[in-house]
């Protein structure tokens, strides 16, 4: 979607929240923000969705939107060539990993010296994000898998930074598309978004967004991992009708 | 259009897998084989997590072998002693093989094995076959020396004999059960039929006459593959249902074709397309194997099953 194409559909987002343009927004939050939906349903024809989010500031500043997927730990191994075949040879181990990390931003965040103090508390961009390896690693070894797992992750779509990717529409109105690509883990996914000003955040908010598995992949899904025996059971059951159908089938002909 | 394959957590073009059904069923009704064995490798191409793609095509063999079966019962073109001796080697190796399995997964080199097994048995069968049937093209007409019918080897003294009427056979029950273990352990850990292992070391191996071994191999196959499946899902809930059902759609049809097809054909040249197909398929692999991959780290869940 273009932004002039979404800019009615976001005035009727800014008039049903009871905001006023050009009209300054309360002092109190300088920043307000939503999502297009707050649940996103894997169905069997799941292929990937865009989800937007809209928002207004008060007055000047950046806009920066960060969105984490469900962590989980993680193991990251490297090849090596032996014996002309590249073969996982050494791992580390990482907690906590998110399963997804989206970053965009309405300015260039990693210009400013300033937004430097701002990145490391907040652990903002794939590259700052506060992972502890799992048991004694050396820093430099640790770098370099830590440094691996994200091209792996950038690689597969579930890691990105958009610099310039937060939109401004209007005066102080923004708008961001974050994309969540078909392997998208399911769980509760946070949402960040900021307004700096200076190097500072003048206003934080978080939102929530869940990944969820719907309709009869879910189900399918759930059986599989409920009651695996039954699922292999009805598996073989399945193969085997269909196999005599088909022979009975073709038989005929 | 895409579809979203439940178990392997991924969407894939329905029409893709489709035609992939399609193309290995007709191939396999084309030359008489399984086509576990090329549709692993290319369940693997196009992004499958090799575990689901072994798992899966597994299923899709208990199919595959179901609508084969009938038609060789009928003609009474099974020996079930036979079968059922080749069966219990099976069972033992397919249950080895899918707890061999999850240990490789969990120290991260189930990838490595899937693809080095593949590498080997396509190389090696892929080589035998051509060889063979450039050979009888070249050697067409003239007539080889005849080898003896039956020849004595020390397989022939090993203990535990078994008399097998439908075979006409009286030898070591070892050797079947040797080789249902074997076959059952490549059906566990590479989600093939076993069938171009199987029906070659029965012919030469065994001694069995040709026109039980076919049927005989389906009916160890089809308990087998289906032992497999129960124990994929069962350990590593890998079986994608959904997966195996497209791709027998495909396949089924593909097969019909592919055997009225390959009437019109030549053995020799049939057999020399299949080894160059699978030598392909090999090289592929292999290929992938040598190259430095763009990103030589790889990430998995920890202790989940990913």
């Amino acid at each position: 979607m273009s932004a002039p194409r979404l800019a009615p559909l976001f005035a009727m987002l800014v008039l049903a929240t009871g905001l006023t343009v050009p009209t300054p927004v309360h002092a109190a939050d300088p920043l307000i923000a939503d999502l297009s939906k707050d649940s996103i349903e894997i169905t069997t024809g799941f292929a990937g969705t865009d989800v937007l989010l809209f928002g207004a500031i008060e007055g000047e500043g950046d806009v920066l939107v960060e969105v984490r997927g469900p962590a989980s730990d993680m193991v990251v191994r490297r090849k090596d060539r032996t014996l002309g075949i590249w073969i996982n040879r050494d791992q580390v181990g990482f907690a906590d990993v998110p399963s997804f990390y989206r970053l965009a931003s309405s300015a260039d965040i990693y210009e400013t010296a300033r937004n430097k103090t701002l990145i490391q508390q907040y652990g903002i961009g794939a590259a700052n994000l506060d992972l502890t390896p799992i048991g004694d690693v050396l820093d430099a070894r640790q770098a370099s898998f830590r440094a691996g797992m994200i091209r792996n992750f950038e690689a597969s779509g579930l890691y990105s930074e958009d610099i310039g990717g937060v939109v401004f529409l209007g005066p102080g109105l923004f708008s961001v598309k974050l994309h969540f690509p078909a392997n998208v883990v399911t769980g509760t996914y946070g949402v960040q978004v900021f307004l700096l000003r200076d190097g500072l955040v003048v206003s934080k908010r978080n939102y929530s967004l869940v990944v969820q598995k719907i309709g009869i992949g879910a189900q399918v899904f759930a059986f599989a991992h409920k009651h695996p025996a039954a699922y292999g059971a009805l598996a073989i059951a399945i193969a085997l009708l269909a196999g005599w159908f088909a022979g009975f089938v073709f038989r005929r002909t | 259009m895409q579809i979203y394959l439940p178990i392997a957590e991924m969407s894939v073009n329905v029409f893709l897998l489709l035609a992939m059904g399609g193309a290995v069923g007709f191939l396999s009704g084309l030359f008489g084989v399984g086509g576990g064995f090329l549709m692993t490798p290319l369940l693997i191409f196009i992004g499958v997590p090799a575990p689901v793609a072994v798992a899966t095509e597994a299923n899709q063999i208990v199919a595959s072998s179901a609508s084969g079966i009938l038609a060789h019962m009928r003609r009474r073109n099974v020996d079930f002693k036979m079968g059922a001796v080749l069966l219990v080697g099976g069972l033992g190796g397919s249950y080895l093989g899918v707890w061999l399995f999850g240990v490789l997964r969990d120290i991260g080199q189930i990838d490595l094995m899937i693809r080095l097994s593949f590498v080997v048995f396509l190389g090696v069968i892929g080589g035998l076959v051509l060889t063979e049937s450039s050979r009888t093209l070249l050697r067409r007409g003239r007539k080889g020396p005849r080898t003896k019918l039956h020849q004595h080897t020390f397989l022939h003294g090993l203990p535990f004999k078994m008399r097998f009427r439908t075979s006409r056979l009286y030898i070591s029950a070892l050797l079947p059960l040797a080789l249902g273990f074997v076959v059952g352990m490549l059906a566990a850990l590479m989600g093939v039929g076993g069938g171009f292992l199987m029906i070659p070391a029965m012919i030469y191996l065994l001694g069995m006459p040709t026109a039980v071994v076919v049927g005989t191999s389906l009916f160890q196959i089809l308990f087998v593959t289906a032992n497999v499946t129960f124990f994929q899902s069962l350990n590593h809930q890998t079986v994608d249902i959904t997966l195996a059902l497209l791709l027998l759609v495909g396949a089924v049809i593909g097969a019909q074709f592919g055997a009225r097809f390959g009437a019109r054909l030549r053995g020799e040249q049939l057999r020399g397309l299949l080894a160059l197909m699978v030598l392909l398929v090999c090289a592929k692999l292999l290929f992938d194997l040598i190259t430095q991959p763009e990103n030589i780290y790889s990430v998995g869940m920890l202790g989940s099953h990913s």
